[in-house]
């Protein structure tokens, strides 16, 4: 590995030391279709995740959250689909890796669970065999020795009866048992890396907090890295260690959780905060929504995309893409997107 | 009086079997026996997770599904007894706002059809392009969307258009079902905002039905909680969050993510077991009882709790035996083993 020398911008502050486990540098992902305008859906993603740690991904729909992590995973296919910089999992390529190559990296090494659990799952085969078929492939368990560990698997996802369970049929579980059933198969292999997209965003409220209950200690006790992509700041505030906030297809802020919602620098990321209402104040206070819709955006390369909507807006905004920096709250790992970003009290940087 | 006033009410759907000689085997019982009242210029929640019945209630109001049992009361007129003629001429008065803007605009008609087909099908005289206008301008759309057609807009500004048409017959109470949870973050404050700006100018009263209790909340002056196609808990708003008494909105308001790192990490979370319990076949006594983390060995499973008001808590209700000491502390929940094994849990097939 050589040291990045001279950066498109300079190292940022969050970027760690020696290797990260997944290393996404200045990826960008443009969709074409003939006769339209390219779309960037991605635009120079840098983002690290650290061995055993939680990295959040927060944004709106169209925001770019969930096709970072599929173009990270190969998982975009090839017709009208760009990809360009580097993702490094545990030092190797994975965008230049051979196909066959990089499907024994997916699934052994990093998996991922997805929002629909009924359309991640095949529907003609029982669970058994769809978690079977993972040991098989992966770990070379066959017969009895792979029912068996598929069983433990559903227990431990808090499956009860899982023995039984391995001979139902997808369309015979509730969503949240589906989504246990996701979880299970995502950790057949021991993966290092976990992905989940949206993984409570179909569910109810109690089964959501289930299943979030689940993430958090399984994640705590088998040491598997996670990255979780929503658009709900309350989950992400209960969960994650670093949080990325994403915008129009970059990244316009990121901190260590407390930090970002203590002292949050970006105007999205403050927007959205008060936006939400919040249960545990007091109920007579005024929502602020954020003005205009996501749509209402200006390419990156012409200035702040999120200039358009933006309460701070000044001229500095629009003419030149604002860079990415240490935040002017200088606690470590806290950057911003933004040429004037939002005040925050001095007096309690938090330790 | 009340504006409306829901007594007994009950929909029942029969679950039928065979083809040519059908037979009833069964009901889901979507809603089963609720009371509840909204006084004029006011806004009453239903909260509920999906299942729990509370889309059927609101419909059932407005009578767009066929009510088994009990009654809807509105102005002083039970629905139920009206003649078609008469509940056509009430329907004016009563209006619904729906969760998905696109799938409940009709994409080949434009925005100022949309809002005319209302005042044309109830016998106003045109033209109408002043009241069109005047229904963007009350929503904060720019007159020149009266031309445009549904594709054009963005999500949140279908829901104005959405909500446009249903004040267009300047309606008393107005449903709204979920009507904000198909639209982004961002838009949502833009939408709440709205309807409370309408509900001051227009003197509206509003039954707002959504699962995201936070947005409830706030726009709400009380507040239904809906397990299972009944009523648990109904408080003022303002004290649900701070004083719940009933076991699940307990659990639900704990299940509930705060966007707040420091709250997040010392609020004490009760995990719920298993799934919701099919409606075709609740469970006996008190509903909630198999997933009840509060559960007592007596009582809970064999005998129905009724809404009831309790001494420490005046002006809220709740259906649950313990209510008392659960709010004293005498009774704490049992805490679920992580990962919730849950060998109830196991879906209704």
């Amino acid at each position: 590995m050589t040291a990045p020398v001279a950066h498109r911008e300079s190292v940022p502050g969050h970027l760690l030391v020696g290797t990260p486990l997944l290393k996404v540098r200045d990826l960008t992902v443009t969709f074409a279709s003939r006769g339209r305008r390219p779309v960037r859906a991605v635009d120079g993603i840098d983002l690290d995740v650290a061995a055993g740690s939680t990295v959040g991904i927060v944004g709106e729909s169209g925001s770019g959250k969930s096709v970072t992590s599929l173009a990270a995973m190969g998982l975009l296919g090839k017709r009208g689909v760009t990809v360009t910089g580097s993702v490094e999992f545990d030092g190797e390529d994975l965008l230049n890796m051979p196909e066959d190559e990089l499907r024994s990296v997916r699934g052994r090494e990093i998996a991922m669970i997805f929002q629909d659990p009924m359309s991640s799952l095949n529907p003609v085969l029982t669970v058994g065999r769809q978690i079977t078929e993972i040991l098989e492939r992966h770990k070379g368990l066959k017969g009895q020795a792979a029912k068996d560990r598929a069983a433990e698997l559903l227990a431990s996802v808090g499956i009860g009866d899982s023995v039984r369970r391995l001979r139902s049929f997808p369309h015979q579980l509730s969503g949240g048992m589906r989504q246990r059933v996701m979880i299970a198969m995502a950790l057949a292999c021991e993966p290092r890396l976990l992905i989940a997209d949206e993984p409570t965003t179909a569910l109810d409220v109690t089964i959501s907090a289930q299943i979030l209950e689940l993430l958090r200690v399984l994640v705590k006790d088998t040491g598997t890295a996670l990255i979780l992509i929503t658009h709900d700041l309350g989950v992400v505030a209960g969960l994650c260690d670093q949080v990325h906030v994403m915008y129009s297809g970059r990244i316009v802020e990121s901190a260590p959780r407390r930090p970002l919602f203590a002292e949050p620098q970006h105007p999205y990321t403050t927007g959205l905060l008060a936006s939400v209402p919040r249960l545990d104040q007091p109920r007579g206070l005024p929502l602020l929504p954020i003005p205009g819709s996501p749509s209402d955006t200006l390419p990156w390369a012409q200035g702040c995309a999120f200039s358009p909507r933006c309460t701070r807006r000044v001229d500095a905004c629009v003419g030149h893409p604002p860079v990415i920096g240490p935040a002017p709250s200088r606690v470590p790992g806290h950057l911003v997107r933004c040429v004037n970003p939002v005040p925050y009290d001095v007096e309690e940087p938090t330790p | 009086m009340s504006l409306l006033e829901v007594r007994g009410l009950k929909v029942h759907f029969p679950i039928k079997k065979g083809i040519v000689l059908e037979r009833t085997v069964g009901a889901v019982r979507a809603v089963d026996g609720v009371d509840l009242s909204v006084e004029r210029g006011r806004t009453l929640g239903i909260v509920g997770e999906s299942g729990c019945g509370k889309s059927t209630l609101g419909r059932a109001v407005l009578q767009l599904e066929p009510v088994t049992e009990g009654s809807v009361v509105f102005d002083g007129e039970d629905l139920g007894t009206l003649k078609p003629a008469a509940m056509r001429a009430m329907r004016k008065r009563m209006q619904m706002v729906f969760q998905d803007p696109l799938a409940s605009l009709d994409p080949r008609q434009s925005v100022s059809s949309v809002l005319s087909e209302p005042l044309r099908t109830h016998g106003e005289k045109g033209p109408y392009d002043k009241r069109v206008r005047e229904l963007l301008d009350l929503v904060g759309l720019p007159s020149t969307a009266a031309n445009r057609y549904p594709h054009e807009f963005s999500g949140g500004q279908r829901q104005r258009v959405g909500i446009a048409r249903a004040i267009a017959l300047n309606p008393e109470l107005i449903i709204a079902d979920e009507p904000v949870s198909a639209l982004d973050v961002s838009i949502q404050a833009q939408v709440v905002n709205l309807l409370e700006e309408l509900q001051q100018r227009l003197g509206l009263t509003y039954v707002v039905i959504a699962h995201d209790l936070a947005v409830v909340r706030h726009i709400s002056d009380d507040i239904a909680v809906m397990y299972l196609g009944a009523v648990v808990e109904v408080a003022p708003s303002d004290s649900l969050y701070d004083e719940p008494l009933h076991p699940y909105t307990i659990a639900l308001l704990s299940a509930i993510p705060i966007p707040d790192p420091e709250v997040e990490d010392v609020r004490e979370r009760i995990i719920l077991r298993g799934d919701l319990p099919s409606a075709a076949d609740p469970p006996p006594g008190c509903r909630f009882h198999t997933r009840c983390p509060f559960r007592q060995a007596t009582r809970c499973h064999d005998e129905v709790p009724v809404l009831r008001e309790i001494a420490v808590a005046p002006g809220h209700q709740v259906a649950c035996h313990w209510a008392e000491q659960v709010h004293s502390g005498a009774i704490t929940p049992e805490r679920a083993a992580v990962p919730a094994a849950d060998a109830d849990g196991a879906a209704a097939v």
